[in-house]
């Protein structure tokens, strides 16, 4: 029964890929890619991999899938002109050649591979306690790998600095993404006043039960950026000023918290990053803390785009 | 076949069809997707490895599953970066050709 089940997601996963790649225009190939998202979480709970498929539907399926739609509506009209550069017979049957000839490297390696498999697993239990969290992977992204995740706090901020240098000159410091205007009576604008307190809640809530059990700050701050977007594509609030002090406050706050932990380690237990014993958690809780609007706020800038009205400085 | 033996090798076949994608479709919009394609499969390719690794009473390897999580969501920021460049790139030039220019 379950092997059944794997087999028909794993059919349904390859005729949306292959949806995605070859589909007649950009439309169908983004809407294709959302529906591949979301089955992409089920592949990850069927791999045991409940933190996973909750990242992969909150970012990989829904932010990802949003921002493709909202570049296909502005895209329109210049597929056209790159119809005529279409890749000629030749280009077509050496790129398919190439890709079957990976695809059959990397099985190869997938069927050779040692058993039993390799794990960090033996390693990790043990240990976790020390930690005061009980969900392994927090205890993996905040304590054993903490480096990883404080550099791709850092990675998400430069990425937003990279999307805000996109603006021209004279948009610098403005407001980014659309002014919506909806109807103040219409549905769009009841929801975004009805769904965001909900919202908060069951952000905040897998933010905590994160420590414990699967969810945490990054399936919380999708969450609640998802949120604050609903409140500005209904027109009840317009984007930040980018260059609002308190805004790039809580940009940096998350990455220069992390730091700060870091250097107290360094002074405290040795090493950077590491916990002085009993201190863990509290030090967990700290980082998280300061994470979570830095990555709220990122997430939904990046949305966002680039600053682009709101007149001069 | 086991569970992870199966979405292992169907791994591989995604990272061959976003590769395909990426070199024969001419809009950047649909690279950009294919890669994000690829990029998957590579994900699940380690997500199964993840599962493989399953002992001391946990159902997989934390590690990989922990890396996977900040791949995700730093191949969404890459994403978004791209789509910024490809917007400016057709406000500037009007076009989305990557060709060279005559």
């Amino acid at each position: 029964m379950t092997t059944l089940v794997s087999v028909v997601v794993v059919l349904l996963l390859l005729w949306l890929a292959l949806w995605t790649v070859v589909a007649r225009d950009a439309f169908l190939a983004v809407a294709g890619f959302v529906v591949y998202g979301l089955l992409l979480s089920l592949v990850w709970v069927r791999l045991a991999g409940i933190d996973v498929a909750l990242t992969e539907a909150a970012i990989g399926g829904g932010l990802t899938g949003a921002l493709l739609l909202g570049a296909v509506g502005r895209l329109r009209g210049t597929e056209a002109g790159t119809d005529a550069e279409s890749a000629a017979a030749g280009t077509r049957a050496v790129a398919a050649l190439l890709a079957v000839g990976v695809t059959a490297a990397l099985a190869w390696g997938v069927l050779m591979l040692p058993d039993p498999a390799p794990t960090l697993a033996p390693q990790v239990v043990p240990v976790l306690p020390a930690t005061g969290v009980a969900n392994p992977i927090t205890g993996v992204l905040l304590a054993f790998r903490a480096l990883d995740t404080l550099l791709e706090a850092i990675v998400l901020v430069i990425a937003l600095i990279g999307v805000w240098s996109f603006a021209p000159d004279r948009a610098w410091g403005c407001r980014p993404g659309a002014r919506y205007q909806a109807d103040p009576d219409g549905i769009l604008a009841y929801l975004a006043r009805l769904l965001p307190p909900i919202g908060i809640v069951i952000g905040l809530y897998l933010f905590w039960a994160g420590a414990d059990h699967p969810g945490g700050k990054f399936q919380a701050a999708t969450i609640l950026a998802a949120m604050w977007m609903l409140v500005q594509m209904a027109g009840l609030a317009d984007t930040p000023r980018i260059d609002h002090r308190g805004l790039r406050a809580g940009i940096v706050i998350g990455p220069l918290a992390f730091v700060a932990v870091g250097v107290l380690g360094l002074r405290s237990a040795g090493a950077f990053l590491a916990y002085p014993e009993g201190w863990a958690k509290p030090l967990i809780v700290v980082i998280e803390v300061a994470l979570l609007p830095t990555l709220t706020l990122v997430l939904a800038l990046l949305m966002n785009g680039p600053p682009s009205r709101g007149g001069v400085r | 076949m086991s569970v992870e033996t199966l979405f292992a090798l169907t791994a591989c076949a995604l990272v061959g069809i976003g590769l395909y994608g990426l070199i024969a479709q001419p809009h950047p919009l649909r690279k950009l997707i294919a890669f994000n394609v690829m990029g998957s499969g590579v994900f699940v390719l380690f997500g199964a490895l993840a599962k493989r690794g399953a002992a001391a009473g946990l159902v997989a390897d934390p590690v990989p599953q922990a890396l996977l999580i900040t791949a995700i969501v730093v191949a969404f920021a890459a994403t978004a970066v791209t789509v910024a460049l490809l917007l400016r790139l057709i406000e500037t030039t009007g076009s989305a050709s990557l060709g060279n220019e005559d």
